[in-house]
């Protein structure tokens, strides 16, 4: 590729400046030149949802958006949810809690997608949440454990006034 | 021991990180100057290579190399059988393994015929779509039964028919049985088992050392030890100078099984060839076309009953779809041989199968294995049954359930594992009750149904038992060492994919040490920290390689205990381990802890004594003569809409059985999850062909995966009859989810349109909105033409 684009972006509170191919997919950008792995990749064409990010507090598919994209914007990935080493977030905490993830492979993109959901929406009804884990594949836990947290991470939330 | 972690819903060990993004998946891992590899595909279901112009490709400035078969040498030939046949009197089997990369012919879309090595894998597919291979097409065989014609294109050379293989295992005299019948039901039934469609697809990274002259593959597998074992003999290396690392798996069941598949073998002589790192991860394209699935079964079934219900006898032919190739041997049609005998004492089985080569990628065993296949013939033929004789779906099972004081039950027939089908323990009738009860079956056939029907809706209810074999042998083995810091660390050889045996292994050792399962640090899938073993499928990983686990947990407690007990001056009898400590029960201020147990048994002075270890060690395996056999039933209860052929899971209700649990809320995870594959399976979920083996639907927006919108919430409980197989008394679960959800889907979706006419029968799967709204048609027109007779029963 000729052209280069050298974008300046906020992930996870940092601020990153990196001179990247066009074509570069903002889930291989935060892989491979940030090596923020936590995202991960799951179909490349927007149906699977693994590659979740936020960009400016809105859920994306990261591998449907090239890196130039989020030029100036502000990025949150999975590795930005806990609130320090050795310490999980409300919402992480629920997942672990109810067995919401096995394989654990499309928790990060789950992670995410609950996390603009539940700024959104605090006090959400089952409908609500299964409709938007709708937008999420999970081949191992069939959902109801991942419903569960959802539901568990909302009532603590209103309870605690805290942060997903 | 006391039990207070074994049996306990403990919380994860591996969940923190999964859920921080720290997990090490194989995607994630990177290497000194590591290079990327794209594969360029057949787009063809059977060709013929004429030529392969790698020219343009390799002239791309970030390409470092281009290969296809012609560069291989010795690589260049039939991956090893993985599975052999088992021994069948009569057995036919024409073993046809794949290559690294195709040579000559392809005989499936997405075989691989050349690789690319670049910089990136952006620039390493950009140099792949210059690689020009001139292909001849050839007649196709793609339809299972189409195939199977002696005058069918011939997927290879010298194999008429196409068949790859021919199983007839019979018990009694079946002919015999159905002479004396009251009623004989025949069918033709169709099953198209899915793909696995794990999220994280497959993924291989080699590296050489050449200083080291060790070969280090990095691979999403559920079988890392013995892959080591087929890159040993296909690259010409020392076992032992192979180092194979399964890290974090994101899902396997089954598709990840070992199967030499064309990349693992590709990835690591590429390696080797250049010296550099290199990487490969498919895409979800290629996972449509290059990963292992499942796929169809014809059945030409019959059943004879006597006028209670009583099943005299069961026969059953039928054909398997195995695709371009069998590495996988006879895995899949066997366990749908085996399936159909189910939970019930069936005195004559007359069953027959050919396995059939077809131009579509290789079938090998995803979750269940084949035995949804079986399992759909045995009881969508006792629903027929019940129907034919009036008698309800529950009975007809109760009638002919395997009764608990038959137990070891000997089936006469040969299992995948090569031993005679035999069933260790079981308590069928008192899960069924069970499941009667929580699904409140009599209200629902009393009050609920008439009432709804009455309101003119499309409800009904499906009752369907199963059994599952699981942890079959050869063997697992595990090391058990308490560190002189005192934490435990367990190393076993399988794999694992999202099964939690990170907290199941640690909760088995944690009792026997007197320790916190957080103490224990499970190692899985790495070759260099255990060896020896076989990997994580059919249902086997905490059966087979959790009881090591427990022998070797064992035998290093006698020996701390012993340690303990010359340290504080005590009898052994009065040791008592708590807390990460050996404590002399008569002196509880006299303590050892396990660090200092650990360092005592390692000295810096004195001789180890002949015969004896240093450390706080021990190795076991456990290899057990056959498999354990759990079960379950499932209740489903569903509304149809005739109109659109939607189907709307109302309730969701099993019951389960799997012995002794190590930790329920894992158990309780594996289940749920099966469940909805199975849903996916039943309703959603074919992988579509044409008539020139073109794959129609390879995306994850046209393949329909179950989303939260269409998984039910769903009622669980458990029977508990422990396993005869083991001292734990554990059995396995992986499957158990996935296999009856397709009968117990197809009766629901009867009874529920019952009220249409009896011509209406579910006898294929996955049913569709489309194939429904057929078959109510269908019904619709025979009801109001008043052809009931038309039934083909005799």
């Amino acid at each position: 590729m000729d052209s280069l684009y050298t974008l300046t972006t906020t992930v996870n509170g940092r601020i990153h400046t990196r001179v990247v191919e066009p074509r570069m997919l903002l889930s291989d950008f935060l892989r491979e030149d940030l090596a923020l792995t936590g995202t991960h990749v799951g179909c490349e064409h927007g149906v699977c949802g693994a590659c979740t990010v936020l960009v400016d507090g809105v859920a994306v598919r990261s591998c449907l958006m090239f890196a130039p994209q989020v030029d100036g914007c502000a990025v949150e990935t999975v590795e930005g949810l806990a609130p320090g080493p050795d310490r999980l977030s409300l919402l992480q905490e629920a997942f672990r809690e109810t067995h919401a993830l096995q394989c654990g492979f499309c928790t990060p993109g789950i992670l995410m997608t609950i996390k603009a959901f539940l700024a959104e929406t605090p006090d959400p009804s089952e409908t609500e949440i299964r409709e938007t884990l709708g937008g999420t594949l999970c081949r191992c836990t069939g959902y109801q454990a991942i419903v569960a947290a959802v539901t568990l991470a909302a009532a603590r939330l209103r309870t605690q006034g805290a942060s997903p | 021991m006391t039990n207070r972690h074994f049996g306990a819903p403990e919380r994860r060990l591996e969940d923190p990180k999964l859920l921080t993004g720290r997990a090490v998946f194989t995607d994630d891992i990177v290497r000194r100057d590591m290079l990327f590899a794209a594969f360029v595909r057949s787009p063809h279901a059977h060709a013929a290579i004429r030529a392969i112009d790698t020219a343009a490709a390799a002239a791309h400035p970030s390409t470092v190399a281009v290969f296809t078969a012609a560069d291989l040498g010795d690589v260049l030939r039939d991956v090893p059988l993985v599975v052999p046949p088992p021994p069948i009197d009569g057995l036919v089997f024409n073993k046809r393994t794949q290559r690294a990369l195709a040579h000559g012919k392809v005989r499936h879309v997405g075989e691989p015929v050349a690789v690319v090595v670049a910089h990136s894998r952006y620039e390493a597919e950009d140099a792949a779509a210059l690689v020009t291979v001139d292909y001849d097409p050839l007649p196709v065989a793609a339809e299972l039964e189409a195939a199977a014609h002696a005058e069918a294109p011939q997927v290879h050379d010298g194999v008429a028919g196409n068949v790859a293989a021919i199983a007839h295992q019979m018990k009694g005299d079946y002919d015999a049985a159905a002479a004396q019948a009251a009623v004989v039901i025949r069918r033709r039934f169709t099953y198209e088992h899915g793909l696995a469609q794990p999220l994280e697809t497959r993924g291989v990274i080699a590296e050489w050392d050449s200083g080291q002259e060790r070969l280090s593959v990095w691979a999403s597998t559920q079988a890392p030890v013995s892959l080591r074992g087929g890159l040993a003999d296909m690259l010409g290396l020392t076992e032992s100078r192979i180092h194979v690392v399964a890290p974090f798996v994101g899902g396997g069941f089954g598709s990840k099984l070992l199967m030499y598949y064309p990349e693992e073998i590709v990835i690591p002589w590429v390696a080797l060839r250049l010296g550099r790192a290199v990487k490969w991860i498919e895409d979800r394209a290629e996972h449509f076309v290059a990963t292992s699935q499942e796929r169809g079964q014809i059945h030409d079934a019959e059943i004879a009953l006597d006028a209670n219900g009583v099943i005299l006898g069961v026969r059953d032919h039928f054909l398997h779809d195995t695709g371009a190739y069998n590495p996988y041997g006879l895995t899949v049609p066997i366990n749908a041989q085996c399936s159909v005998l189910g939970p019930y004492v069936i005195p004559n089985y007359d069953s027959r199968f050919t396995a059939v080569f077809t131009n579509k990628p290789i079938v090998a065993p995803y979750r269940g294995a084949g035995r949804q296949h079986g399992v759909f013939v045995i009881e969508r033929l006792l629903d027929l049954a019940a129907r034919q004789l009036g008698m309800d779906v529950a009975e007809i099972r109760r009638r002919n359930f395997i009764p608990p004081e038959a137990f070891p039950y000997r089936n006469g027939i040969t299992f995948q594992d090569f031993t005679e089908l035999t069933y260790d323990s079981g308590s069928y009738g008192p899960i069924l009750d069970r499941l009667l009860a929580l699904v409140d079956y009599d209200r629902f056939r009393r009050e609920e149904q008439p009432r709804l029907r009455a309101q003119g809706r499309h409800v009904g209810i499906g009752i369907v038992s199963y059994i599952e074999g699981t942890g079959i042998g050869p063997y697992e083995g595990a090391r058990v060492r308490i560190e002189s810091n005192g934490r435990v660390t367990v190393a076993t050889g399988v794999g694992t994919q999202g099964q939690s045996h990170y907290t199941t292994f640690a909760q088995i050792v944690a009792d026997h040490l007197g320790v916190p399962t957080d103490a224990v640090d499970v190692v899985t899938g790495d070759t260099d920290r255990f060896h020896w073993g076989v990997g994580t499928f059919a249902s086997r990983g905490a059966v087979v390689a959790g009881n090591a686990v427990n022998e070797a947990a064992e035998a290093v407690r006698d020996r701390l205990i012993a340690v303990a007990a010359e340290a504080l001056g005590c009898p052994a009898a009065r040791i008592v381990l708590e807390d990460g400590r050996a404590v002399d029960r008569d002196h509880p201020d006299k303590t050892l802890a396990l660090g200092d147990a650990a360092r005592r048994a390692n000295p810096m002075r004195g001789a180890v004594t002949p015969g004896t270890q240093p450390g706080l060690e021990e190795t076991r395996y456990f290899g057990p003569d056959a498999g354990t056999t759990s079960s379950g039933a499932h209740a489903v209860i569903v509304e149809v809409d005739p109109e659109t052929g939607m189907v709307e899971i109302k309730t969701y209700v099993v019951v389960h059985d799997c012995g002794v649990m190590i930790n329920p809320m894992v158990v309780e995870g594996q289940v749920r999850g099966g469940v909805v594959q199975g849903i996916g399976n039943a309703f959603y979920e074919r992988m579509v062909f044409d008539a020139a083996g073109q794959p129609l639907n390879a995306t994850l927006a046209d393949y329909l995966i179950p989303t939260a919108m269409e998984a039910p919430t769903i009622t669980l409980d458990h029977v508990t009859t422990p396993s005869r197989q083991n001292r734990i008394g554990i059995k396995g679960v992986g499957e158990a989810g996935a296999i009856p959800v397709g009968p117990a889907f197809a009766q629901a979706v009867e009874d529920a349109l019952a009220p249409l006419g009896p011509g209406l029968e579910v006898l294929d799967i996955p049913l569709s909105p489309d194939r429904l709204w057929r078959l109510v048609d269908r019904a619709k027109q025979q009801c109001g033409a008043r052809q009931i007779d038309a039934l083909t029963m005799t």
